[in-house]
């Protein structure tokens, strides 16, 4: 199968949209199979959402869209569709029997493009390939929108790289509908065409994310850009327009995390964190007092755990202000952790510590943490345990494959911690794709690769901190990867967030995206990933009655 | 002769199911669904749910012998229940399981289960007259088409 959103530009479209039907109920989902069929698609059923998942992994732009129930007993529909929306990109519809406004609200906010009521009718069915081209317009548009010549040619040779299949008829249909400069001739890849044809699709590998997150970092998030990440990325063949495409994904991921933060812990409302729909030249992201602070954690975590190795955190649930008491006791020791970090060679140590994961932090870590030694501010704030709602969670890193998987143990009903550990897996093993977090955490474990050098835990005993570890990348689309830099930006500020009000809509986004993600993966797919041998016992006396809350995270395999 | 009485007969008797109010759109959905390469399709759909439902029934009357009485998993199953249940066009069926989900919000547990007895009655009805409609249904024929009640 080609990596083009459809197997090969179709001339029938929409006959042969492939389409991936998840739901519980077999009546239902073989109703839909029968009625998808009878609208010539390609239709593949599950009725685990883990299942589907694994069906999109295995196969990437093996399908251009996924209808969804919202009731699954092992996954939420929502999450399902955030981790689909995250990794792969693809359109998704939800369904559902309650047709309550307020879910329809969350299934929109979530990323839904549609969201259809049982029972579904097959004319509604028909209708449904309208969802997948206009992602495909909408990414050309946001190509045009970065028209420049160099742009063009990067585009060019981007396209000469990716297969003729990732050219989407849509090209075509594009051309023909002249909304753009297309001039239909798609076999021209100069950059005129490229303006109004389709975009090549950029595969976000390991590496590739790992040098847009140390980018991202180096620039500082206030002040990202595409032009600038790709300046400093100095991947010849990747457009801006590619970098930013990855950019804006990568701050919904963090926005919505915040927000699903924000609402579980029924904070203020719910604050869409617009960051990262903001203009792409002001990146949301915090400060380097943030990065700071996730340097901080991330030594932190090293300094618990001598290696980036798992802390069962045992999430208390404190809704209230953070800076309990108890987290004072573990802070004071955090600061000591952290003190060090201050001076590059703590940089040094960390690098050290990390590298007994076997990741190479080094790199990353090293451009972070050496960027902003600050001294520590506020180290209670920032280190907060994170507390997540009496939430435990384990953080272990799978050093055999190098995966750093956090397990959560969901003590919290719900499964609102999210945390991101986002690592630069530097090396091609780690072609794993980080899970949204803000899907299930129940159902999988997904072990984000580790990116080195974002690798923070960020422990807040408010409910907003949320270990943050920038995962690695998928190799698959770079809409991951877009995440993980939006990642790394709300770690940035949930890290800094002690003070976290200002900083909280994004913190919060983060929290629960990382909670969501990692709630209840504890044992899902953990198996595959974990090594029990890198579970190091907790040093429980460093969190003394302060809880964590690991964040499972299922390592995607790309 | 016999094949057109039994066509007419199936027809009268889908139009009652409907009449009653027993089945609604979906139904008719399902049978036009059917076709050569899936022809006994509808009665595979309703017997598919009659098999996944028993599951959801047995649940059901666990859940309503405990007592205080679980609301929310009581409603969960409920859910799941009046989804499947959409599947086929239970009218009936699916309509008391809304009004169950209801008493569940409201936390009446004697509304619940006076509720369950009738909408059980209703689902083991329905199932009775489907098995007799789709029996006569494939003595009439495979030329058995969907048509609309009128």
């Amino acid at each position: 199968m080609d990596n083009g959103c459809f197997s090969t530009p179709r001339r029938d479209f929409p006959a042969g949209l492939r389409v991936l039907v998840v739901d519980d109920d077999p009546t239902w989902l073989k109703i839909l199979e029968k009625m998808l069929k009878k609208c010539n698609y390609e239709v593949t059923t599950c009725c685990l959402a883990r299942q589907a998942l694994n069906l999109l992994r295995e196969r990437k732009d093996g399908y251009d869209i996924v209808i969804s129930d919202v009731n699954m007993p092992d996954m939420d529909g929502f999450k399902l569709l955030e981790h689909v929306g995250l990794e792969m990109d693809l359109p998704v519809i939800m369904m559902s029997v309650d047709g309550e406004t307020s879910r329809v609200m969350k299934g929109v906010q979530h990323g839904a493009c549609d969201y259809l009521l049982k029972p579904i009718r097959m004319k509604e069915l028909r209708n449904i390939w309208q969802h997948v081209f206009r992602k495909r317009i909408h990414e050309v548009r946001e190509f045009e929108n970065f028209e420049s010549f160099e742009s063009m040619h990067l585009m060019r040779n981007g396209s000469d790289l990716s297969e003729e299949g990732n050219m989407f008829a849509l090209e075509d249909m594009t051309s023909s509908k002249k909304r753009k400069d297309v001039d239909g001739k798609h076999d021209d890849r100069e950059f005129l065409d490229s303006s109004s044809s389709k975009k090549a699709r950029v595969v976000w590998s390991v590496d590739l994310h790992q040098k847009f997150v140390k980018a991202v970092n180096q620039i500082g998030f206030d002040k990202v850009g595409p032009k600038k990440i790709l300046d400093l990325m100095n991947v010849p063949w990747l457009s801006r327009e590619n970098v930013a495409s990855h950019l804006q994904k990568y701050r919904l991921y963090l926005s919505r995390l915040q927000k699903d933060n924000e609402q579980k812990s029924s904070s203020s409302g719910m604050k869409h964190s617009d960051l990262p729909l903001k203009d792409v030249g002001s990146f949301g992201f915090q400060n380097s007092a943030d990065k700071q602070q996730n340097d901080a954690s991330i030594d932190r975590y090293n300094y618990s755990e001598g290696t980036l190795q798992h802390q069962n955190m045992e999430t208390k649930s404190h809704e209230s202000n953070p800076k309990g008491t108890v987290p004072h006791s573990i802070t004071a020791e955090k600061v000591k952790a952290f003190v060090p970090l201050e001076s590059e060679g703590k940089n040094a140590t960390f690098q050290s510590t990390m590298s007994t994961t076997q990741y190479s932090w080094t790199e990353i870590p090293k451009t972070q943490l050496k960027k902003e030694q600050k001294p520590i501010v506020h180290p209670e704030d920032n280190f907060n345990l994170l507390p997540l709602h009496g939430k435990q969670h384990n953080i272990q890193v799978d050093q055999s494959q190098s995966i750093a998987s956090i397990s959560s143990t969901p003590s919290i009903a719900e499964q609102d911690v999210a945390g991101c550990i986002e690592t630069k897996p530097r090396f091609a093993d780690y072609k794993k794709d980080y899970t949204s977090s803000v899907s299930s955490i129940r159902s999988s474990v997904d072990t984000f690769p580790f990116q080195p050098g974002n690798l923070m835990m960020n422990y807040q005993p408010s409910q907003q901190a949320i270990s943050t570890t920038n995962l690695g990348v998928k190799t698959q689309s770079y809409n991951n990867l877009s995440c993980i830099s939006d990642l790394e930006s709300y770690q940035r500020n949930l890290l800094f967030g002690g003070e976290a009000a200002s900083a909280a809509p994004l913190d919060e986004d983060l929290y629960f995206y990382w909670h969501n993600m990692n709630f209840g993966q504890q044992s899902i797919g953990m198996p595959e990933y974990y090594d029990p041998g890198l579970l190091t016992e907790v040093p429980n006396h460093l969190y003394d009655s302060t809880d964590y809350s690991v964040i499972d995270q299922g390592l995607f395999i790309a | 002769m016999d094949r057109n009485n039994c066509r007419r007969q199936v027809a009268a008797m889908k139009q009652s199911l409907f009449d009653q109010g027993l089945l609604d759109e979906q139904f008719i959905q399902l049978e036009e669904l059917q076709d050569d390469a899936n022809p006994n399709f509808v009665e595979e759909i309703v017997t598919l749910y009659y098999r996944d439902s028993s599951r959801l029934i047995s649940n059901l009357e666990q859940t309503l012998e405990r007592n205080p009485l679980d609301f929310n998993k009581l409603d969960t199953i409920m859910h799941q229940f009046k989804g499947s249940s959409s599947s086929i066009g239970a009218k009936k069926v699916k309509a008391e399981s809304s009004l169950i989900r209801e008493y569940c919000r409201t936390g009446n547990a004697e509304g619940c289960r006076k509720s369950y007895q009738q909408m059980k009655k209703e689902y083991v009805a329905l199932r009775k007259k489907l098995e007799n409609y789709f029996q006569l249904a494939r003595q009439a024929g495979p030329l058995e088409r969907a048509c609309r009640p009128k």
